[in-house]
C-alpha cells in the first residue's frame, strides 16, 4: 500500500471507529537491558561520550530490537505506531554530541517503523497501519527561563527550535512517515515552532500529511508546564487545522480524564489521548495493569470523548491489546461543532463572538 | 436569522492601551529608562482593572524596538496574572511584529497590516501571521493612502477581506478592521463628517464581511480638544454610543475615564453629539463655546478630585455615600493615625458615613445597588482596620462592641437561594448590625445552636421555593420547644404576610415578623430591639391575629367543587382534528457549553432590576425620573460584568432536553418507551383546579393533562422536558468576591446568573419549537413578542403555579438524567443546584396556556397521593401552600366533603 492510498482511507476509518495508537518505547527497550556497548554498536564504539540511554540511537545500532517492538505493538492491535525519534532533534542530541546525526536518526526511525507496518499490512492487507513521525518537546523551553533570577532569559528561541524541527521533519518524511505527531508538549511555544517548521517543510516538499498534536497537562492544576489551560492550548494551535488534538504523559487515565473532556468539548477536530499506566511508583515504575487501564479508557470511549487511544510511559503491548479490545465496536467521538468566533489565548482562553 | 439584528452590547472588547510607548508617556519613560519591573506593573494594573487584551507597542525612535518587544513579552510570560490574557502585538514595523510573534505561546492579535505597500507584501505578511497562529488588525489603508470617506473605508476593507479570505485562506473571524477614526471639530470643514463616515462604514463593513470585527483607537476623534479631558471623554463616550450598535466590537479605550453616556451633562452631551454626528454646520463653534466650562469639573472625573481636598472625615463620608473604594485604605489610615484607638474610626467617621447612607436609603434618595456598593467600601475599611483592632485587643484584652444588635441569617434546609438574604445582610451591616450569616441549606438544629452560641438578638430566615415555607414553620416550632425568646424574621420570594400570620406566628410565642423587602429590614430590626419594642411586638401580634381571623372567614366563603365535578369540566379540545408533530430529534439533546454571548442577547432585564428592588419596565427604567440614575449605574456594572462572564468564561451553561411519546389518562400523563406506546416509561401526575366558578362564568377546571391527547383518542401525542443551568462556575467566583469584601459584585453575579439561566430556558424553548421538536418551524417573532410569550406551546415547571408539586421534579430529572447530563442536582426540598437553573415540561398544543392551580380540596389530594403512591400526610406537606383545608385542624374523613 502506498502512503497516498493509506492516507486516502484515513478519514473513512476515523469516522467509523476509534483508532489505536501504540504504547511506550522506553519501557520495552529497558527489557533488553542493553549496556553501553549495546547502545554503541560497531559504528559508535569509539564515540567520545557515553551514549547509554540515547534510545533513539538504537534506530542505527540495534534496528532489529526497535523493529521488533513496533511489530509487537502492531500485533497487539495498534493502527498507528510512533517512530522512535522522541529526542532526535539537534537540540536534544547535543547532550550526546550527536547534533549532526539528527536527520539520519529520524529517517532511519521512520523507515524501521514503516518496515514493521508494511509487514503487518502484508499479513492483513485490508487494514492500513500508519506510522506517526514523533517530534518530542526537546529538553529546552522557549517560554520559561532556566535562570530563576532572570525571568527574561531563554536558552532556546523560536528560530533555533524551528530549524531543528525542520530537519527532524525532513528526516521523518523521507523515511516514510504517514503522519506527523508533535507530542508531549509542555511549552506551547515549542510546539508552535515545531508546527511552523512542519508546515514550512511540507510546503517545500510538496506533501500534505495529517498532523497530530498531543500536549501534556503536568498535574491536577489542569495546566501545561508553561501555564496554559487545555482550551488555551488548543486556541494557540488550532490554526494548524490538525487531524487531532489530545493529551499524553504525566498523568494516568483517572487524573487525565477531565482535561481530555475539556478538549473534547472545544475541539472541532479529532481528539487523542494516551495516558501513562498510572502515576510512577516509588521505584519509578508504573503499576496500572492492562485490565485497569482498558477499563478506564473504555469509559472514555463509551462516553464519546475520544477518537484515538493508546498508552504512554509504562504501557506495553499487553496494555495496547487490552485497550484495542475494550474499545472495539464503540462509535468514535464526533468533532465538536462550534460557532465562528475569534478564539484567542493567553494562559487562559478568550473568545470573542463573531456574529 | 434574528441573530444579526440582536443587540451587541455584551460583546465590546476593550483593549488595554497603557503598555504603549506611543500612547503613554509614563510607560515610554519606564521602557527608555530600562525599568521593566515598573513597566510590568503597568501591564498588571490593566489586567486587574479588566482589560481583556493588552496592546503592547514599542515603536519609539530612541529604542531598539525589536529587542524591547521581545524582552517585555518574555517578562510577561513569567507573570501569570498578566499572561492570563492575550496580547496585541502592535507595531508599524514588520520585523517588530515578527519578533513578537516568536515570543508568545498564546494566540495573539497582530496590529496591524494593510495594503499600503501593495498586495504582494500584504499577502506575504498575512500568510506568515496565519502560520504563526494569530488574529490580525487590518488598517483601511491602500496604495493611494489612508481611507477617509465612508466609500473608501468600505472599498479598502472589502478588498482586504476578499484577498485574506480567498487568496490567503485567513479565517474571517480572526480579521479585525480598523477603518480609521480621525479627528473631528478641527475647524476644517472636510473633517466634520469623519465620525459619521466611520460609523456608517462600520455598519456596511460588518454586512459585507461576515464574521469579521471592527475596531478603532478612540483618542483620535477628540484630538482637537487635547488638554480638556472631560470634553474628550464625553466625545469618546458619545462616539461609542453610536458606533457599537453599528458593529464596532473592539476598541482601544481607557475605560476608567469613560463617562456613562447618560451621565454627561445634557448641554455638553447635545453639543458633543452635534459634532460627532455632524448635525449642524456650527457644531464645532458651539462645542468650543461650552468646552472651557467643563474643563474643570463638568464630568465625574473632575468632581472626584475636588472631594479629595476635603478633610478626612468628609472624604470617608463621601466615599461611603458614593461607593468609591479607590482611596479607602489611604483615608482610613489617615483617620486611624488621628484617632486614639482604631475602633474609634469605625464608631466615629465610618458609622457617621453609614448613617448618612442609611438615612438617604430610608428617605428613598438612595437605592439598593448604591447601598450595596457603600457596604463594599465599609467592609474594605473595616478589613483594613481589623489587624490594628486585633493587635490592640491582644494588648489590652478588651473590646467594647457598639453594634446595634446581632442578627443571625440563614436560608433554610433544602433551599439554596441566597440573593435576597445576602442583600438584607448587607443592608443590616450598613446600619451597624452585626450579621452572622450561616449560608444556605441550614438545618433547624444548626440555626438554633448557632443562635445560642453567638448570643444573637434576632434570627432571620430566608427561602425561595415553597417547601421552605414548611421548614420555616418547623424552625418556629423548634424555637418554641427550646424556650427561645428572640424575634424571628421571615423573608424570601414565596413568603407572605398571610402565611407568616396563619402558619408561623401561632407556633412561636415570641415576635415573628414578615419582612417584605430589604429596605424594610432595618426599620423592623431597630423596632424589635429599641426602647418601644414591647408595644411594637404587641402591635404586630395583634395585626397577625386579625389577619388569621380574616383568613379563616375568607376560607369559609371559598367553595371548592368535588373533584369529580371538576373533572367533568375539563378543557375541551377537538382531538380527532389535531395532528401532533413528531419531534425531529426525539432523544436526549445535551448542551455541554452553550454560547453565553447568544444567551446574553436574550436576557429579560425587568426581573433583574426587580431583584435590586428597582421597579419599572426595561428599558424605560433607565430614563425613569426617580430610579433612572441608580438603574443606569447598575446597568453599566451589569454590562461590564456580563462582558467578563462571557469573554473570560466565568460561567458554563449546560442543559438537556428530550421528548417522549405521551398520552393523558385522566389527570395523569403516561410517557411511553416507544412510539408503539406499549410500554409505559413513566407517569406524570397533575392536579386540577377545583375552585367553584361564579354562575354564568363557566370556565373549564384546568389541568395540564387536558392539553395532552387522551390515550383513548388514538392521537399519537408527545411531551418534552428540559433542565438548563448557567450556574456552573458561579459559586467559586461569588465566594472570591465575598472574600474580597465585595458583596456587590457577588450579588450582581448571582443576579446575572439567574437571568442567563432564564434566557437559556427561553432560547431553548424557541429552538425546541422551531428545530428540535419543530412543531412551529416557521415561527418568526421579535424579541418583544418572545418576552410576551406570543408563541405556541408552554413550558410549565414543577413547583410553579400550574403544577405546584415539587416532587414531580424527581421524575423530570430521572427522565432527563439531568444530574449527569447537565450537572444539576436536587436538594431534599427539590431546589436545583446550581441555583441559576430552570427546568420544566414542554407541551405543544396550541390551546395549552399557563394557569394557576389555586387551592385544592382533600378529596383530590387523597386521590393524588394514591396515584403517586405517597402517604397522604407527606403529600399534604408538599402541597401545603395549595391546600384549601388545614390538615392538622380537622379529622380526616375518608370521603371528602364538598
Amino acid at each position: 500500500m502506498t502512503r497516498a492510498e493509506r492516507l486516502k482511507r484515513l478519514p473513512e476509518i476515523a469516522a467509523e471507529r476509534i483508532l489505536v495508537i501504540d504504547g511506550a518505547m522506553g519501557t520495552m527497550i529497558q527489557r533488553h537491558k542493553l549496556d553501553e556497548a549495546g547502545y554503541r554498536g560497531a559504528r559508535f564504539k569509539d564515540w567520545g561520550r557515553d551514549v547509554k540511554g540515547n534510545n533513539d540511537l538504537l534506530n542505527l545500532t540495534q534496528p532489529r530490537i526497535i523493529q521488533d517492538i513496533h511489530a509487537q505493538y502492531l500485533a497487539a492491535g495498534a493502527d498507528i505506531i510512533e517512530t522512535n525519534t522522541f529526542n532526535s532533534t539537534s537540540i536534544s542530541l547535543a547532550d550526546y554530541g550527536m547534533e549532526d546525526l539528527a536527520y539520519e536518526l529520524n529517517r532511519a526511525g521512520a523507515a524501521l517503523a514503516r518496515a514493521a507496518a508494511d509487514a503487518a499490512e502484508a499479513v492483513e492487507p485490508s487494514r492500513p497501519r500508519y506510522v506517526a513521525g514523533a517530534l518530542g518537546p526537546t529538553n529546552r523551553t522557549a517560554s520559561i527561563s532556566p535562570v530563576v533570577t532572570d525571568p527574561g532569559f531563554r536558552n532556546v528561541d523560536f528560530d533555533e527550535l524551528r530549524t531543528a524541527y525542520a530537519e527532524q521533519t525532513r528526516g521523518l518524511i523521507d523515511g516514510g512517515a504517514d503522519l506527523l505527531l508533535v507530542e508531549t508538549v509542555f511549552d506551547t511555544l515549542n510546539a508552535k515552532a515545531a508546527l511552523f517548521a512542519v508546515e514550512e517543510v511540507m510546503e517545500a516538499m510538496g506533501v500534505d500529511l495529517p498532523v497530530m498534536i498531543s500536549g501534556t497537562i503536568t498535574d491536577r492544576s489542569g495546566r501545561t508546564l508553561s501555564g496554559q489551560t487545555g482550551e488555551a492550548f488548543w486556541n494557540s494551535l488550532r490554526h494548524v487545522k490538525p487531524f487531532s488534538i489530545g493529551l499524553n504523559c504525566a498523568l494516568g487515565a483517572d487524573l487525565m480524564r477531565p482535561y481530555v473532556q475539556e478538549l473534547s468539548r472545544v475541539a472541532d477536530v479529532y481528539v487523542s489521548a494516551y495516558p501513562n499506566a498510572g502515576l510512577p511508583n516509588e521505584f519509578g515504575g508504573y503499576d496500572e495493569t492492562p485490565a485497569d487501564m482498558a477499563h478506564a479508557l473504555h469509559g472514555w470511549a463509551a462516553d464519546g470523548l475520544v477518537n484515538v487511544l493508546g498508552g504512554c510511559c509504562g504501557t506495553t503491548p499487553d496494555h495496547i491489546r487490552a485497550i484495542a479490545e475494550a474499545v472495539r465496536g464503540i462509535a468514535p467521538r464526533k468533532p465538536a461543532v462550534i460557532e465562528p468566533a475569534m478564539r484567542l489565548s493567553g494562559l487562559e482562553p478568550f473568545t470573542m463572538p463573531a456574529f | 436569522m434574528t441573530e444579526t439584528t440582536a443587540p451587541r452590547t455584551a460583546s465590546f472588547v476593550n483593549i488595554g492601551e497603557r503598555t504603549n510607548v506611543t500612547g503613554s508617556a509614563k510607560f515610554k519613560k519606564l521602557i527608555l529608562d530600562g525599568k521593566y519591573e515598573a513597566a510590568l506593573d503597568v501591564a498588571r494594573d490593566q489586567v486587574v482593572n479588566g482589560a481583556q487584551v493588552i496592546d503592547i507597542n514599542m515603536d519609539e525612535a530612541m529604542l531598539d524596538s525589536e529587542a524591547a518587544m521581545v524582552r517585555f513579552l518574555r517578562l510577561i510570560a513569567s507573570e501569570p496574572d498578566i499572561a492570563r490574557v492575550p496580547v496585541m502585538i502592535d507595531s508599524s514595523k514588520w520585523s517588530v511584529i515578527e519578533a513578537g510573534l516568536k515570543n508568545v505561546q498564546g494566540k495573539p492579535i497582530v496590529n496591524s497590516i494593510s495594503l499600503k505597500e501593495g498586495e504582494a507584501p500584504f499577502i506575504a505578511h498575512a500568510r506568515q501571521i496565519k502560520r504563526y497562529g494569530a488574529a490580525v488588525v487590518v488598517m483601511a489603508f491602500d496604495e493611494t493612502g489612508q481611507a477617509d470617506t465612508k466609500a473608501r473605508k468600505i472599498e479598502i476593507c472589502k478588498r482586504s477581506y476578499d484577498i485574506l479570505v480567498s487568496k490567503v485562506g485567513f479565517p474571517a473571524e480572526d480579521i479585525i478592521f480598523d477603518p480609521n477614526i480621525f479627528a473631528v471639530a478641527t475647524g476644517i470643514e472636510e473633517h466634520n463628517n469623519y465620525a459619521v463616515d466611520f460609523i456608517e462604514a462600520t455598519r456596511e463593513i460588518r454586512r459585507l464581511c461576515p464574521h469579521a470585527h471592527v475596531s478603532g483607537g478612540l483618542s483620535n476623534v477628540s484630538f482637537s480638544f487635547r488638554g480638556n479631558n472631560p470634553v474628550r471623554a464625553a466625545m469618546h463616550s458619545v462616539f461609542l454610543y453610536h458606533a457599537i450598535p453599528a458593529g464596532m466590537d473592539m476598541g482601544i479605550v481607557n475605560a476608567g475615564e469613560l463617562p456613562v453616556y447618560d451621565e454627561i451633562p445634557a448641554e455638553l452631551r447635545e453639543r458633543v453629539e452635534d459634532v460627532i454626528l455632524n448635525r449642524r454646520p456650527d457644531a464645532t463653534d458651539r462645542l468650543l463655546e461650552v468646552a472651557d466650562k467643563y474643563k474643570g469639573g463638568g464630568v465625574k472625573k473632575e468632581a472626584d478630585l475636588s472631594w479629595r481636598q476635603q478633610e478626612v472625615k468628609a472624604r470617608l463620608a463621601h466615599a461611603l455615600v458614593h461607593g468609591i473604594d479607590e482611596f479607602i485604605n489611604t483615608d482610613v489610615e489617615e483617620a486611624r493615625q488621628a484617632a486614639a484607638r482604631p475602633l474609634h474610626v469605625i464608631e466615629g467617621p465610618l458609622m457617621d458615613g453609614m448613617n448618612v447612607v442609611g438615612d438617604l436609603f430610608g428617605a428613598g434618595k438612595m437605592f439598593l445597588p448604591q447601598v450595596v456598593k457603600s457596604a463594599r467600601v465599609m467592609k474594605k475599611a473595616v478589613a483594613y482596620l481589623l489587624p490594628y483592632i486585633e493587635a490592640e485587643k491582644a494588648a489590652s484584652g478588651d473590646l467594647a462592641s457598639q453594634s446595634a444588635g446581632k442578627v443571625l441569617m440563614a436560608t433554610v434546609k433544602g433551599d439554596v437561594h441566597d440573593i435576597g438574604k445576602n442583600i438584607v445582610g448587607v443592608v443590616l451591616q450598613c446600619n451597624n448590625f452585626e450579621v452572622v450569616d450561616l449560608g444556605v441549606m441550614v438545618p433547624a438544629a444548626t440555626i438554633l445552636d448557632e443562635a445560642k452560641k453567638h448570643q444573637v438578638d434576632i434570627i432571620g430566615l430566608s427561602g425561595l421555593i415553597t417547601p421552605s415555607l414548611d421548614e420555616m414553620v418547623f424552625v418556629a416550632k423548634e424555637m418554641e420547644r427550646q424556650g427561645f425568646q428572640m424575634p424571628l424574621l421571615i423573608g424570601g420570594a414565596t413568603t407572605s404576610k398571610v402565611h407568616t400570620a396563619v402558619k408561623i406566628d401561632p407556633g412561636y410565642h415570641g415576635a415573628v415578623v414578615h419582612v417584605i423587602d430589604a429596605s424594610r429590614a432595618v426599620g423592623v430590626a431597630q423596632n424589635l430591639l429599641g426602647g418601644g419594642k414591647a408595644d411594637y411586638i404587641a402591635g404586630i401580634k395583634a395585626d397577625y391575629a386579625r389577619m388569621r381571623e380574616a383568613h379563616a372567614r375568607a376560607q369559609q366563603g371559598r367553595a371548592r367543587l368535588p373533584i369529580e365535578e371538576a373533572r367533568a369540566n375539563t378543557v375541551r379540545i377537538d382531538w380527532p382534528a389535531y395532528e401532533p408533530t413528531a419531534p425531529l430529534k426525539p432523544g436526549l439533546t445535551v448542551f455541554e457549553d452553550y454560547d453565553l454571548a447568544e444567551l446574553a442577547t436574550r436576557i429579560d432585564w425587568k426581573p433583574f432590576f426587580q431583584a435590586w428592588e428597582l421597579h419599572g419596565n426595561f428599558p424605560a427604567i433607565l430614563e425613569d425620573e426617580k430610579v433612572g440614575a441608580p438603574a443606569r449605574a447598575l446597568w453599566n456594572d451589569a454590562q461590564a460584568m456580563l462582558q467578563r462572564i462571557i469573554g473570560e468564561k466565568w460561567l458554563t451553561a449546560r442543559g438537556v432536553c428530550a421528548f417522549w411519546p405521551a398520552n393523558s389518562v385522566g389527570d395523569d400523563i403516561e410517557l411511553y418507551s416507544d412510539d408503539g406506546r406499549t410500554t409505559v416509561l413513566d407517569r406524570l401526575h397533575m392536579l386540577r383546579q377545583q375552585m367553584a366558578r361564579e354562575p354564568g362564568r363557566d370556565r373549564a377546571h384546568q389541568c395540564l393533562a387536558d392539553f395532552v391527547a387522551p390515550r383513548d383518542s388514538g392521537v399519537k401525542d408527545w411531551i418534552g422536558g428540559f433542565a438548563v443551568t448557567a450556574g456552573h462556575g458561579l459559586e467559586e467566583r461569588a465566594k472570591a468576591f465575598e472574600a474580597a469584601h465585595d458583596d456587590y459584585s457577588a450579588i450582581l453575579l448571582k443576579a446575572l446568573g439567574d437571568r442567563l439561566a432564564e434566557a437559556f430556558a427561553e432560547r431553548l424553548h424557541e429552538r425546541v419549537r422551531t428545530e428540535l421538536w419543530g412543531y412551529a418551524a416557521g415561527e418568526d417573532l421579535t424579541n418583544e413578542q418572545l418576552i410576551r410569550e406570543e408563541y405556541r406551546g408552554i413550558r410549565p415547571a414543577p413547583g410553579y403555579p400550574a403544577c405546584p408539586d415539587h416532587t414531580e421534579k424527581a421524575t423530570l430529572f430521572r427522565l432527563l438524567d439531568a444530574t449527569a447530563k447537565a450537572g444539576i442536582s436536587l436538594t431534599e426540598s427539590f431546589a436545583m443546584v446550581p441555583t441559576a437553573a430552570v427546568s420544566g415540561w414542554y407541551i405543544a398544543h396550541p390551546e395549552a396556556k399557563y394557569f394557576g392551580l389555586g387551592k385544592v380540596e382533600r378529596d383530590q389530594v387523597a386521590d393524588y397521593a394514591r396515584r403517586k403512591g405517597m402517604d397522604l400526610a407527606v403529600m399534604e406537606r408538599w402541597l401545603a401552600p395549595n391546600l384549601n383545608y388545614d390538615p392538622d385542624a380537622e379529622p380526616r374523613p375518608a370521603a371528602a366533603a364538598a
